[in-house]
């Protein structure tokens, strides 16, 4: 399902002293079946602009159209229900929208709002409480008395039991020890490769964007300044501290290495293992770093 | 959602309102109140209309934004006029249709009551518009002092005021974010039966208890470790300080007040 935004713009509170202009002219797409990373530095709009992906904000101009919806500002909330389904949002620090008394029902809740039945949602959920690793018995726990990480999990498997087209990721391991974020993180792109789910992670960390994404998008100022794989944004990395943005520590590494052995830029190596071989390949030619 | 609302809020400003003490302001606003009920007659209404025009100019700040933060209030104003008009049966009949009887008393009561609203809502949003909310608690805590006398806790409530004060912000947000997370995941409470809707406020209702819980506690540690022991021999960073402008605005109150007095039929 692709998701398209054109001109899009939104202001907080217009009309009043209070008014903020959050978006201006974003123009972005979405293809059916990428795995995009939005980055931005804060206050760049990067969080007004998910929740325009599943009409929980309406654009006060232009429109953005997800799957065959058109949502502009005239568009009824009513409406909005069957594209809410298809993309699923997991929020920054997920685990504020746990409620029920226990971890089952909370993770069936998403499933039983979009229709269902009762037996069906029972299963997914269990399915899901299992797939994101929590302890045998945890279904019948209050998500109170979990731990945070595991807290994380429950919420996370709450949006994932909708099994919607469209995973949308705003900072998911914000908060998680490094471990917990590997594991998380591998099993999003677990489920982006098998269930080709497109995947939408906005993220703070240069690193899980270059190792998981194959599109970006970079947000300065309330609008997209920048779109592409990768491997390009990653590559200029004076354009990006223009807007207050780095480099992953793999390209900032190579890019020293680079300069110290005199070596013209290369592609940059998005993750540990690009880099290494990267890096045997220079030591291999018989070339060293000093 | 509830980013339009515009009582309680406050907007920063540099105006003779925005100058004014808090306690003058507050001493204002609360004899004004009591002021409004002397008004009986056109002209005194007229006069009281006028005044508080004046005040909202004096205060810069914008009439549009002011009235479009009326809207929650006309419905009221609007109940209590037609209350009036359609049960004062005083005065010459002024129009009939059918069953509907218009008497000219009722038209006026119903204008009159109208003002007062209007009045009351216009000043006491402008004290809140014009008044930092930590300044209105320190104004009120010094007022209140007297009554210490008395074993009155004062500083523990006007505590409790910035506080409350301080966290209104805070859990409208969060409210906004529990309630587009439960919106994502298919909850609706804008449609539905009276029951569905009532039922779907759970799940807003729970987790906001647990933040705001979890956010008290948090507060008394963190009062705790920086040694908070309540208000004894407590001193201020901010000095209220009372001027010719509070004298002035004052006067003014006293002159109107005496005006109303002589406007009275």
């Amino acid at each position: 399902m692709d998701i398209a935004l054109e001109q899009v713009g939104y202001t907080y509170a217009a009309g009043t002293p209070f008014q903020k202009r959050a978006l201006h002219d974003v123009n972005v797409r979405i293809p059916s079946g990428s795995y995009t990373a939005i980055i931005g530095h804060t206050g760049s709009g990067k969080s007004t602009l998910l929740q325009h992906l599943n009409g929980l904000l309406k654009p006060t101009a232009g429109r953005v159209r997800i799957g065959d919806t058109e949502v502009t500002k005239e568009t009824k909330g009513k409406q909005l229900k069957p594209v809410r389904r298809k993309v699923g949002i997991v929020f920054q620090f997920p685990e504020h929208q746990l409620f029920e008394e226990t971890v089952l029902k909370d993770v069936m809740f998403g499933p039983l709002n979009f229709g269902v039945q009762e037996e069906e949602a029972k299963a997914r959920a269990l399915r899901w409480i299992n797939r994101l690793g929590l302890p045998e018995g945890t279904a019948e726990k209050s998500p109170f008395d979990l731990s945070g990480g595991q807290m994380r999990r429950v919420a996370i498997a709450g949006v994932l039991a909708m099994e919607p087209d469209v995973l949308v990721l705003d900072e998911p391991t914000a908060g998680l020890d490094p471990a917990g974020r590997k594991e998380i993180m591998d099993l999003f792109y677990e489920l982006h490769e098998q269930r080709d789910m497109t995947t939408i992670l906005v993220t703070h960390s240069m690193e899980d964007a270059a190792r998981y994404a194959d599109h970006m998008i970079v947000m300065h100022d309330g609008t997209d300044v920048l779109q592409g794989p990768p491997g390009e944004v990653f590559g200029d990395a004076e354009r990006l501290a223009g807007w207050r943005l780095g480099v992953p520590r793999t390209v900032s590494f190579q890019r020293l290495y680079e300069e110290g052995a005199g070596l013209p830029h290369g592609p940059a190596a998005l993750t540990e293992e690009q880099l290494a071989s990267y890096l045997a390949a220079h030591l291999g030619e018989g070339g060293s770093a000093s | 959602m509830m980013e339009k609302m515009v009582f309680g809020r406050y907007i920063p400003g540099d105006s003779f309102v925005h100058r004014l003490d808090p306690r003058s302001k507050l001493i204002f606003v609360f004899i004004f109140i009591a002021a409004v009920f002397l008004a009986n007659s056109t002209l005194s209404y007229a006069l009281l209309l006028a005044f508080t025009l004046l005040s909202i100019l004096a205060s810069k700040v914008r009439i549009g934004f002011l009235i479009g933060g009326l809207k929650p209030v006309m419905f009221l104003i609007a109940f209590t006029f037609l209350l009036h008009i359609f049960f004062t049966k005083e005065g010459d009949l002024l129009f009939e249709l059918g069953f509907l009887k218009i008497y000219e008393e009722g038209l006026r009561q119903g204008i009159y009551i109208s003002v007062r609203f209007l009045v009351l809502v216009l000043m006491t949003s402008l004290l809140t518009l014009t008044t930092s909310p930590i300044s209105i608690t320190d104004g009120l805590e010094v007022l209140l002092n007297p009554l210490k006398k008395v074993k009155f806790p004062v500083h523990e409530l006007a505590l409790m005021m910035s506080i409350s004060l301080r966290f209104i912000p805070t859990l409208m947000d969060e409210t906004d974010k529990i309630l587009k997370a439960q919106l994502a995941r298919g909850s609706d409470i804008s449609s539905g039966t009276m029951k569905e809707r009532v039922q779907a406020v759970v799940p807003l209702l729970v987790p906001l208890f647990v933040s705001a819980f979890k956010r008290a506690e948090d507060l008394a540690i963190a009062m705790e470790v920086r040694g908070y022991r309540g208000g004894e021999g407590r001193t201020r960073y901010r000095q209220l300080k009372w001027d010719w402008r509070d004298t002035t605005a004052l006067l003014i109150l006293l002159a109107v007040i005496i005006a109303l007095w002589f406007l009275r039929g």
